[in-house]
């Protein structure tokens, strides 16, 4: 794993000059959040996508619950199409951290053959994501779920509230979000109604990377750039993984490539990119100037298709 | 291939490295302002965040393709930068914003987070929303606009106005659409004398007014060359320098609130929590409130080590010397500073956030700090007509409404005015019903039984305890008619019987009470042992068990009154 040594300047010197930087504003406002939602919730849990941003709200819940132990279990949706180095990754970190961990998978569908190739992203995406989710929800009683949405990933993000509410059947509404003024955030439910908790709100995507390299955090390795095969499919860089079958035209070869964002293999695209190290990724990303939900799949199908999504019920 | 040229490659690579690490360095000392924009849609307010975003190269490739490809452009310019901004399906088809959008850029100086309001009837709901978290408030004055009818707009005056009830520590003009008015110098010195007589007459203290044009650019980022007569900051200069709330709040009396007990192990027992206002350190002298148990601090921890020190907006765990009956909602303070007030009656700015109108009479659930009680709407003073600024009578309020209305609580609040410390002043109120969010009210102060605003000599009496505890088992109407008895005769009671304060909770609840002089009344039918204990201990010879030996107690009250 690459991760940089930084020297850690610490808060305190900061304070003595009454100053924070904005990773340190941004930390604040983030345990604060995790507190309040754990202090007033009966029982929530945290989604755990292994993704950089996951990577950073793990972080940050160690650090909200200091000294004791993380008081919530980790939930992945594992839709069975996740790099193997995810899962690996995923397995050994939660064991690291001690944290508990949830792995759901919508096991009915998968035994019906769901994937992106019968059914088409979205519906896959309906059904091994949203449906997969919604029931794990169900089945664990969780009243909310923190996950690790920006706003400033996508536009319909923009106005997504940090206690985002959802109906008894999961769904969101944009219509009917609760005002949310100064940091007082309203967690009162009804039963089955439950709230999705973003903590990272207000993080650009930069801010992730700069804090993962000032805490020095450990990311699956597909963000950094390495040799690996691919074919080019319908425009995307596709990484050859396990169970995928070539097209007769189609002929791997080697490139550097790395994830800006991991998702399933299928429908997750990489990046050419020589940056092996965090710096070198933020010296990339500071450069390019492309939105990181560009290389997925399912963003493009119609305009506007997140925000469809999160009616339903997806992140 | 000699080894010299690599080797001097190496070196090459060696120093690109250095020096994009002394960047990365650079960027990590960023600070973090943020600013609301106020305007109406006619203002060009998203165009002036497009333009921001644009010259920051804030946008990515894909999504300027995507605006420049799009069939809508209602900009009259090349690229209609206000599409930048424009959020859900609805939205677009409508063409308006309907709501709080959260933006972000940053520069080498400052990373900053815009909430970006949007301008039309939901207005100022949504504005409050967006003004409630803001270092800076942007209001747009549209130039052409002032030119035609020779005077702000009321929409701007509400604007700033609304600015100044939410308490945004600094407010900025940005007097746009320059490129329609010639870039004339004397329109603008007219909008400037203007704006800067209403902030004047509003009390605003920091004020700054910058002549833009953001359909083409001037002063939004870039130096304008068509208006050299003007000197001062750049849009962007003015927020890349305009002092945070984060060194003010530094410098006031200490304020802890708990937010949760961290307690991992047998022989640890620590109190997480945000400094709110001023300093915590080790070693310092804290009170405890409601209890007024004094401790002293023992360590700051956080996962990255002990501190020194702790400020705004700081989230830390402290640990204390004593072991002390401290939990959520109750607040930690330093004991030779200033004291919140104490008071279950007090007095707010009301913005009414909810179709459903709010009434006399009804009861909300406030949610203050990490506290939530109930709070009764006691009387609406008068609704602001925000047009004028006058006052209006009313007994009802509807959306969008700004009023001052006194409430009771079911419980005191440890508070400051909001005028003084924001996050110590604000509340939300929700509906017990449906559980929505239906107002926000910033406090301005205490008021006693008969509505009178306290005076300060009344709120200070730290530790007088001549509030009474009354348990009437069972008997709930008995407890409704001594608490309208003692309330007659000009003295502050509650029915504790709510299902906010579980049995374990009263102790706390009563001492509040005492704190603010309130006496408190249960009908409880149960009360635990241990709890018992504890509220004889505290009311001593104040505690009463029956109606008759309390009315004597609102007797005594009422004669003295009579005297």
């Amino acid at each position: 794993m690459t991760a940089d040594k930084v020297a850690s300047e610490g808060i305190a010197k900061q304070l003595h000059h009454k100053r924070l930087n904005h990773l340190q504003a941004l930390e604040a406002e983030s345990l604060y959040i995790l507190r309040e939602a754990v202090a007033e919730f009966a029982r929530p849990v945290m989604l755990y996508s292994i993704g950089k941003d996951s990577s950073v709200m793990l972080r940050l819940a160690q650090k909200a619950f200091y000294p004791g132990k993380i008081p919530f279990p980790l939930l992945h949706i594992d839709t069975s199409y996740k790099f193997p180095e995810m899962i690996a990754f995923r397995d050994e970190y939660a064991k690291s951290i001690g944290a508990e961990l949830i792995v759901h998978r919508n096991e009915a569908a998968l035994a019906d053959g769901a994937s992106p190739w019968k059914l088409g992203t979205q519906n896959c995406c309906a059904a091994l994501k949203t449906r997969s989710l919604l029931d794990a929800l169900n089945e664990g009683g969780f009243d909310a779920a923190f996950g690790g949405a920006r706003r400033d990933e996508e536009k319909s993000r923009a106005k997504e509230r940090v206690y985002s509410f959802r109906d008894a059947a999961g769904q969101w509404d944009p219509k009917n979000q609760r005002p949310e003024l100064w940091s007082l955030y309203n967690s009162r439910l009804r039963k089955g109604e439950s709230i999705r908790v973003f903590p990272l709100s207000n993080w650009t995507e930069l801010d992730i990377w700069l804090y993962l390299y000032a805490e020095q955090i450990p990311i699956v390795p597909l963000y950094f750039a390495e040799e690996r095969e691919a074919v080019i499919r319908g425009g995307m860089i596709t990484m050859v993984h396990p169970g995928m079958q070539l097209l007769p035209s189609e002929k791997p070869e080697k490139m550097m490539l790395r994830m800006r964002s991991l998702g399933c293999m299928p429908c997750t695209g990489a990046i050419r990119s020589h940056a092996e190290t965090l710096p070198q990724i933020i010296q990339e990303l500071i450069g390019f100037r492309r939105s990181e939900r560009e290389g997925r799949a399912i963003d493009h199908d119609e305009e506007g298709s997140m925000e469809l999504k999160k009616r339903e019920g997806y992140f | 291939m000699s080894s010299q040229p690599q080797g001097w490659e190496m070196q090459q690579e060696h120093s690109r490295e250095q020096r994009f690490r002394q960047f990365l360095d650079g960027h990590l000392e960023q600070e973090m302002l943020r600013f609301t924009t106020a305007g109406s849609v006619d203002d060009g307010k998203s165009t002036l965040i497009g333009r921001l975003l644009h010259d920051t190269r804030s946008i990515y490739e894909d999504q300027l393709a995507s605006i420049r490809a799009s069939r809508v452009n209602r900009s009259g310019g090349e690229v209609d930068l206000s599409l930048l901004t424009d959020g859900l399906r609805a939205e677009r088809e409508q063409g308006i914003t309907i709501d709080v959008a959260y933006r972000y850029f940053s520069t080498s100086r400052r990373k900053f987070i815009i909430a970006d309001t949007p301008g039309h009837e939901q207005y100022t709901r949504n504005m409050a929303t967006g003004a409630s978290t803001a270092d800076v408030a942007i209001v747009l004055i549209d130039a052409k606009a002032f030119q035609r009818v020779g005077e702000l707009l009321p929409q701007s005056r509400r604007h700033t106005y609304i600015a100044n009830l939410l308490r945004i520590p600094h407010v900025v003009a940005a007097v746009n659409k320059m490129d329609l008015v010639d870039y004339s110098a004397e329109v603008f010195d007219q909008v400037s004398a203007e704006f800067s007589e209403l902030a004047n007459r509003l009390g605003l203290k920091s004020i700054e007014v910058i002549p833009v044009s953001a359909l083409s650019g001037d002063n939004v980022v870039d130096r304008s060359q068509r208006m050299d007569w003007y000197s001062g900051p750049t849009l962007l200069e003015y927020l890349e320098t305009a002092p945070l709330a984060l060194r003010e709040a530094a410098d006031g009396p200490l304020r802890f609130p708990v937010q949760l007990v961290a307690r991992p192990n047998a022989e640890f027992r620590g109190f997480a929590g945000r400094v709110e206002r001023g300093e915590v350190r080790p070693g310092m002298r804290v009170r405890a409130l409601p209890s007024g148990r004094v401790t002293t601090v023992k360590r700051i921890l956080t996962y990255d080590g002990e501190l020194p020190a702790a400020g705004f907006p700081l989230s830390v765990t402290l640990e204390l010397e004593d072991e002390i009956d401290l939990s959520r909602g109750e607040m930690l303070v330093a004991e030779t500073q200033s004291a919140p007030q104490v008071h279950s009656s007090f007095r707010a700015m009301v913005v009414w956030m909810h179709e459903q109108p709010m009434n006399e009479g009804r009861t909300y659930l406030a949610k203050h700090t990490t506290r939530t009680v109930r709070a009764s709407v006691r009387k609406i003073r008068h609704r602001v007509d925000i047009q004028s600024i006058g006052h209006q009578q009313t007994s009802q309020l509807q959306t969008n409404d700004i009023a001052e209305v006194e409430f009771a609580a079911s419980l005191p609040l440890f508070f400051d005015a909001y005028a003084d410390n924001r996050e110590m002043g604000a509340l939300i109120l929700i509906d017990p019903l449906t559980n929505a969010t239906v107002g926000a009210a910033m406090i301005v102060g205490a008021v006693d039984e008969s509505g009178h605003d306290a005076t300060s000599e009344e709120r200070d009496r730290f530790g007088e305890q001549e509030a009474a505890l009354v348990w009437l088992r069972g008997r709930e109407q008995e407890a409704v008619e001594l608490r309208d008895r003692i309330r007659q005769a000009g003295r502050a009671a509650v029915i504790l019987d709510d299902r906010l304060i579980p049995d374990a909770s009263l102790p706390a609840a009563m001492r509040a009470l005492q704190l603010a002089k309130v006496t408190g009344i249960s009908s409880r039918s149960e009360l635990s042992h241990s709890t018992l204990a504890a509220l004889r201990e505290l009311a001593g010879p104040r505690f009463y068990t029956t109606t008759e030996a309390a009315a004597t107690l609102a007797h005594a009250w009422t004669s003295q009154e009579a005297q």
